[in-house]
């Protein structure tokens, strides 16, 4: 986890809030750090944690994962990690027969199919284990991406049905969080992520924004990340509170700061 | 709490661990195993590969993508389990040209090839491949080339423009010797028969594996794609690129080529019709195709046509599903052709996306808009830079026209909004 971004989201792994739905959303740039962030963050904090990995290998996300402190195949070996791993998972869908219902089984599918055999895994893994031993605190859903159930045929609205599934029973009902990342495909006409973005948006308490710069690219400054806090069950003449901050990631950490303040310019 | 996750960490249980806790380092040059078949290496004693090499980054294996100006824009070479993406040019000249480099890059270095197409038989493709240009014979003539296009006080300390010497050169200074990483070809040559012949090659001509069209039952993927996934999978499977085999003296790269994907010869339409029936087959297709690379050693490279798909949100689902994409814009035809500002270049090339693998950072080149020229035995790749005004009469329209020819380079990956607004001044 970033120390950073802790700072800017006022939160530590000791007191975070429970049960809510946080959208990361990249457009224009590569939103992926906020991915690790949370995942490391979240096992620092001692929950038990179902990431739904489409896009990359699990080494990826280890070798990331050593370099902000955690240890991932540890995790997973103490049971604190469940780890659905989709490109692996697609080869073997895709040549051996499965008796058995295996999460991604839209895979084989010709039409479009939906997502609850994914959603039967999720339930499965986070559910609370009654032996009460290696008490975790509390279970975390976290998917990178969900633009990729989009692009594998999926239509939004069954990406959204198991968006409400998983908040129904993680957040209301097992006290957890939900962290999930979407692509924001900007001036390119797809409506089926439009739609997808938008009903994400009005539903989740946290939204992460990063965007690429509006003046192109810049070796210092990396891009922009918009922090909106939200409360969408209760409607409150408040207005949500949005801040906005530029970031260069480094090699171990990314560096936040108040835009126009990079120390490249300073 | 930082103290329990890290423990672990420390006590180096994978083979990978040892390589990132030594990054800081990195002229030990820690060999690493490829990445992705972790579960079967036996952790970082490597057996060297020929033609690879490890990312000064993070010790990932790298091979060469048969141009080394590429190469060099990409952070050192292609990963060993990605895919390149090349959006073909409108005629697909250069984008075969690429194609055929890297299929030449795999025979000099002793790699296996898979070529598929669907237009052509791969054997021509492969005879059709450049000559590599190895050290002796050719340096000389090499040598000839670079003198006659530079002045030979290129290396005097400049004493007025004294700034420009702190500008990086970007083009390649000479040939490299065949048991280094990247190697040049000539293409006007063709590539010599022996080396065929010793090379291991194997063919995916898409009318000749695809029987009959009438029991074709509806599935997930097209015919064609299903077919060639299987006979992707098939070698990678026989021929132990996965770890399968054990017993395999020596550990080899697979390259695979594919060539045009995406054109309606593989039977696909998503270059026809906006919405057609099968327009998530291309994706699930890279989808288990990027699965297959990720858990073998091998590398791949697609000729996709971008520029012919009609739905442009299908482009950036694809692009999101591949490692990195080039796409390459050739003048050819184009009113920019006879444009006096590109008269030194063939056309442009757009590095769109570059992997950040194991790794929050990545190799990103700080030039956005590059040019590529095509001599007879180079290939080169250098920053876009407009020729000196050096006309007599420097008239105001031919200064607007410079000025609107600027304003169309490419403001660069990663930018929100049109940055010409932002840039007026």
């Amino acid at each position: 986890m970033f120390p950073e971004l802790n700072n800017l989201l006022n939160t530590t792994p000791d007191r975070a809030e429970q049960g809510k739905l946080t959208l990361l959303c990249d457009a224009k740039t590569d939103g992926s750090f906020l991915v690790h962030h949370f995942l490391s963050f979240y096992l620092k904090a001692n929950c038990k944690v179902c990431f739904v990995a489409l896009i990359q290998s699990f080494s990826h996300y280890n070798i990331v994962g050593q370099k902000l402190g955690v240890n991932l195949t540890m995790a997973r070996e103490r049971g604190q990690l469940v780890f659905l791993e989709g490109l692996k998972s697609a080869v073997d869908i895709f040549f051996q027969a499965q008796e058995k219902p295996h999460p991604l089984q839209f895979l084989r599918e010709a039409n479009a199919g939906n997502l609850k055999p994914l959603f039967e895994f999720v339930r499965e893994a986070l559910k609370p284990v009654d032996s009460g031993e290696a008490g975790w605190t509390y279970p975390v859903l976290l998917v990178d991406d969900l633009s990729v159930l989009l692009s594998l045929g999926l239509g939004a609205v069954a990406v959204l049905d198991f968006i409400h599934y998983c908040r129904a029973t993680v957040c209301w009902e097992l006290k957890g969080n939900v962290v999930v990342l979407v692509h924001d495909s900007g001036d390119v006409e797809d409506e089926e992520n439009d739609i997808l973005l938008n009903g994400l948006s009005h539903q989740s308490h946290l939204i992460l924004r990063a965007e690429g710069l509006a003046t192109g690219f810049c070796r210092d400054v990396h891009g922009q990340l918009r922090i909106l806090w939200r409360r969408p069950s209760q409607s409150t003449s408040q207005r949500d509170q949005s801040l906005t901050y530029q970031y260069k990631i480094q090699d171990r950490s990314v560096s936040f700061f108040a835009k126009g303040m990079s120390p490249a310019v300073l | 709490m930082a103290a329990v996750a890290t423990c672990g960490g420390d006590a180096g249980s994978a083979g990978s661990a040892v390589a990132t806790g030594s990054k800081s380092n990195v002229t030990s040059f820690q060999r690493r195993g490829p990445r992705a078949s972790g579960t079967n290496d036996s952790g970082p004693r490597l057996v060297s590969i020929t033609g690879t090499r490890p990312s000064v980054r993070n010790g990932q294996l790298l091979v060469s993508t048969g141009l080394p100006a590429l190469d060099q824009l990409l952070g050192g070479g292609l990963a060993v389990g990605t895919v390149l993406l090349i959006e073909e040019d409108k005629y697909n000249i250069y984008s075969s040209l690429l194609f055929k480099y890297f299929l030449a890059e795999g025979i000099v270095n002793g790699h296996t090839l898979l070529v598929a197409s669907a237009n052509e038989d791969p054997a021509n493709i492969l005879q059709e491949l450049p000559a590599p240009l190895l050290d002796d014979n050719c340096k000389k003539e090499f040598d000839e080339d670079v003198y006659n296009h530079k002045t030979p006080e290129s290396n005097i300390k400049m004493k007025i423009a004294w700034r420009y010497q702190l500008l990086p050169k970007m083009e390649q200074i000479g040939p490299v010797s065949s048991s280094r990483f990247g190697h040049y070809y000539d293409a006007s040559k063709r590539i010599p028969q022996e080396l065929i012949e010793a090379s291991k090659w194997h063919g995916f001509f898409l009318p000749e594996k695809i029987s009959s069209t009438l029991k074709v039952e509806p599935c997930s993927l097209t015919h064609g794609y299903i077919k060639l996934l299987q006979f992707i999978q098939n070698i990678i499977y026989e021929e132990g690129f996965d770890g399968s085999n054990p017993q395999k003296k020596q550990k080899n790269i697979l390259r695979i080529g594919i060539q045009n994907l995406g054109s309606p010869l593989w039977g696909d339409d998503i270059c026809c019709t906006e919405n057609g029936d099968s327009s998530h087959s291309l994706t699930k297709f890279l989808y288990v195709l990027r699965g297959l690379l990720r858990t073998s050693l091998s590398v791949c490279i697609i000729t996709m046509p971008t520029h012919l798909i009609q739905n442009k949100a299908v482009i950036a689902h694809i692009t999101n599903l591949s490692d990195i994409v080039v796409g390459l814009e050739s003048f050819i035809g184009s009113e920019r052709e006879t444009n006096p500002l590109y008269k030194d270049y063939h056309g442009l090339i757009h590095i769109r996306q570059i992997p950040r693998l194991n790794n929050l950072v990545c190799d990103e080149s700080d030039v956005k808009d590059l040019g590529f020229k095509l001599k007879r035995k180079l290939f080169t790749i250098e920053r876009l830079h407009l020729p000196p005004d050096l006309s007599d009469t420097v008239s105001r329209s031919s200064k607007q026209d410079l000025a609107e020819s600027a304003k169309r380079l490419g403001p660069g990956c990663g930018m929100m909004a049109g940055g010409k607004k932002h840039l007026d001044f």
